[in-house]
């Protein structure tokens, strides 16, 4: 079994394996039946020919021993049978020569063969060379009757052989038989050589054409490998990686079209390597020349802020909005660099093997002081293995996540949970506040987005949070996802693979509670089919 | 009262940094072209460098190595960019510690005050390896040859070399010698470990006395 799952496989992934078992089964059995009908043709040609030969030459042989005997039984002084006999037989040795044309034999037929009458053959010919089916026939009818049969000679010989039969009436005794032995040896060895020499062409025409397409499967699949194994190393990023062309045909044309597709490719990757560079040091200028104006006003609105006493009233209200504005200014910028990093594909991971458990202890530490204003209690319960990540990415996300989470969890105690498999780990993290609308759960993570207009303005959100933490999880070839419904609270699940940046199909933990976690299965499902759909229409 | 240099080329922004250095109570110089740096620093001998990377003139790290290979002045780097490799340049340059523009001036402050504030030096002789340390001479010897170590180097080995027991995290190391409260860049750490060891390890790639204790920080040698 072990070797059939083996063999399944090479036959599933050998090319040329394939061909040379199916060149080889086909020719096999082609071969086979040709030959089959050629040895068939020749050796029946062969047999024909002999087989009227003896017949004819029998004919006359037996006419002659009939008249034989009749001379013999009608002379003076009527001889005894046996001697009737002899003469026949000796007239027919005569007759077959020394060569062995045939041999005889005379038998006195089924019906007086008891008496004793004498019988004879020639060359130790053993009387049951002659079946008895042909020795009752040869005596009822009086024409001849031929059949192949085996000679066998008394001293153990035996050869194929034809036996042509007739009657011989002798007078007052009654009917004899008359059965001449044509051995058919020499036929037989000449079908014999005709035979092994078919198998020995076809056998040598089948390895010859196993051969012939062993080679050509090769030199059509050695550029077609060396075409795959250029594509792979361009998968690489060795851009460079082309395969030399020779000739003009079909091969040449997948060669030379190989290399223009990889020509273009390594243009393209160059446009947008070199848009990525521009983009990445516009963001860096940017970054610099907004920065430091930014210190100065905001060293210049902390000194207005700390001796904010000295003013009256509104002037000192307004060196607190100056002061708390800047900050908020300031979060704004760093997060839209962040994002327009992420836009210019310039965000790069750094990473270290870190346990995810005290990851979420320290963000949840490092945030002791909201949570403790929110009077929210973190509820931490799983546990995962060691995984590699960027630290400072995935502690901004939780960051994100539970600050988010005591921010609409009402003050209902924050459950993380941790989960993983063979693949993944997942971070689930719930609260129990009033709970995201339908619909909204895919919004969240939209740039600006907010759940209400109105009230978060008042504290203190960006609307850039979720679309960055969305950012660094997909940088790590994980993702976030949301699950909300009214008055059962909002739960966000991240999901990391276990080796950094390999892709992941499925979270360890389940998204939702119950039926509604359901429903959302079968609406992605169906979304996912649907724009397959889409997909496969363009 | 400690003199502050402020190497920047942004004019605003040094005089801000001015109101609120004299605010803290310290004497602010200024030098606004990184190919003057190096003749101010001679002439005014000030106790700390506050350097900004982007400088008209030589850039920031080139002015760093300069003051760098002939004072171990500390040295606090201004720098717009959050990039991985500038600080990581700033750093291995010579510069001591590093803050990120926008900063709050209170953060600022702190870590001046920081990178200033000696330790109560007690008279006490410390062996760490085959080296000695003279807490109050701030000296470093190795078969009575002194070893240089810039201020934060020596607090570094001397952190090490008074629990030789203890292994450090680096977030203790920045707690303990760079007086931070609050978690920071472990990147610092690194780096001023590496210069550490060039100065007084014999074979910094086997090192005796800075030993490395994987996935938990550092701790002093045998």
């Amino acid at each position: 079994m072990k070797y059939f799952y083996q063999f399944k496989q090479a036959w599933n992934k050998s090319l040329s394996l394939r061909i040379i078992a199916t060149t080889f089964a086909v020719s096999t059995v082609l071969v086979t039946i040709i030959g089959l009908v050629l040895v068939n043709r020749v050796s029946s040609g062969i047999l024909t020919s002999k087989e009227s030969s003896s017949i004819t030459e029998a004919s006359s042989a037996i006419n002659e021993a009939q008249r034989v005997v009749v001379a013999t039984d009608t002379g003076a002084g009527a001889p005894t049978l046996s001697v009737v006999v002899d003469t026949a037989v000796t007239a027919l040795a005569v007759r077959a020569g020394q060569s062995g044309l045939y041999d005889v034999l005379f038998l006195a037929s089924p019906e007086i063969s008891k008496q004793g009458l004498p019988e004879r053959g020639t060359n130790l010919v053993a009387e049951n060379s002659v079946n008895d089916e042909l020795k009752s026939r040869v005596a009822l009818t009086d024409k001849l009757l031929w059949s192949y049969t085996k000679i066998i000679y008394l001293d153990g010989r035996s050869v194929p052989g034809l036996v042509v039969g007739a009657p011989i009436k002798i007078n007052n005794v009654g009917t004899y038989s008359l059965f001449l032995l044509f051995p058919l040896d020499k036929e037989e060895e000449t079908i014999g050589i005709i035979r092994s020499s078919v198998l020995a062409t076809g056998i040598f025409l089948i390895f010859g054409l196993l051969i012939l397409v062993w080679y050509l499967t090769r030199s059509v699949l050695a550029p077609v490998r060396k075409t795959a194994n250029a594509a792979e190393r361009l998968r690489m990023g060795l851009l460079n990686e082309r395969v030399p062309v020779s000739g003009e045909d079909d091969l040449a044309k997948l060669a030379g079209s190989f290399n223009s597709m990889a020509a273009s490719i390594q243009q393209q990757i160059g446009q947008l390597e070199k848009m990525s560079r521009m983009q990445k040091r516009f963001v860096s200028d940017v970054s610099h020349e907004l920065r430091t104006p930014l210190t100065t006003v905001r060293m210049a609105a902390d000194v207005l802020y700390e001796s904010r006493d000295q003013y009256t009233g509104e002037t000192a209200r307004a060196a607190e909005l100056l002061s708390t504005q800047i900050e908020r200014f300031e979060i704004l910028l760093s997060q839209l660099l962040e994002i327009s990093r992420f836009d210019a594909g310039a965000a790069d991971l750094s990473l270290t093997n870190v346990n995810i458990k005290n990851v979420i202890e320290k963000t949840a530490e490092s945030l002791s002081n909201l949570l403790a204003r929110q009077e929210t209690p973190v509820v931490i319960t799983g546990h995962a293995p060691d995984i590699e990540m960027d630290q400072r990415r995935i502690e901004r996300v939780l960051r994100n996540l539970i600050s988010n989470a005591s921010e609409y969890g009402a003050g209902k105690p924050i459950e993380v949970e941790i989960g993983s498999d063979d693949d993944a780990i997942a971070i689930v993290v719930r609260d129990k506040g009033p709970g995201l609308k339908p619909g909204e759960s895919s919004l969240v993570f939209n740039r600006f987005w907010r759940a209400d207009p109105a009230r978060a303005r008042t504290t203190g959100g960006t609307g850039l949070g979720l679309a960055i933490a969305l950012e660094d999880a997909r940088l790590h070839s994980g993702w976030i996802d949301a699950w909300g419904a009214p008055g059962k609270g909002t739960m966000f699940r991240l999901t990391l693979p276990r080796v950094a940046q390999t892709a992941i199909t499925k979270s360890p933990l389940p998204l939702g509670t119950g039926e509604d976690e359901k429903l959302e299965f079968d609406m992605s499902a169906l979304q996912e089919l649907f724009n397959v759909d889409t997909k496969s229409e363009n | 009262m400690a003199r502050v240099l402020v190497v920047d080329d942004d004019q605003a922004l040094s005089e801000m940094l001015g109101i609120v250095l004299r605010a803290e109570g310290f004497d602010a110089l200024f030098c606004d072209d990184g190919s003057k740096a190096q003749g101010i620093f001679n002439e005014a001998k000030p106790d700390l460098v506050l350097l900004d990377l982007m400088l008209p003139g030589i850039d920031g790290i080139e002015v760093c190595r300069k003051i760098r290979a002939e004072s171990g002045v500390p040295i606090v780097m201004l720098t717009a960019r959050g990039d991985t490799l500038d600080i990581v340049k700033g750093l291995e340059s010579g510069a001591d510690d590093y803050i990120v523009k926008p900063f709050k001036p209170k953060e600022l402050v702190a870590r001046i005050k920081a990178r200033l504030r000696k330790e109560d030096a007690k008279s006490e002789s410390l062996i760490i390896g085959d080296l000695s340390i003279d807490v109050i001479g701030h000296s470093v010897k190795r078969d009575g040859k002194d070893i240089s170590l810039t201020p934060l180097e020596f607090d570094l080995l001397l952190a090490l070399a008074r629990k030789p027991w203890q292994v450090y995290t680096r977030e203790q190391l920045l707690t303990d010698v760079w007086h931070y409260r609050n978690p920071a860049d472990t990147r610092l750490v690194n780096v001023h470990i590496q210069r550490l060891r060039s100065k007084v390890e014999h074979d910094p790639e086997n090192p005796e006395i800075v030993m490395t204790v994987r996935g938990v920080g550092y701790k002093a040698g045998p």
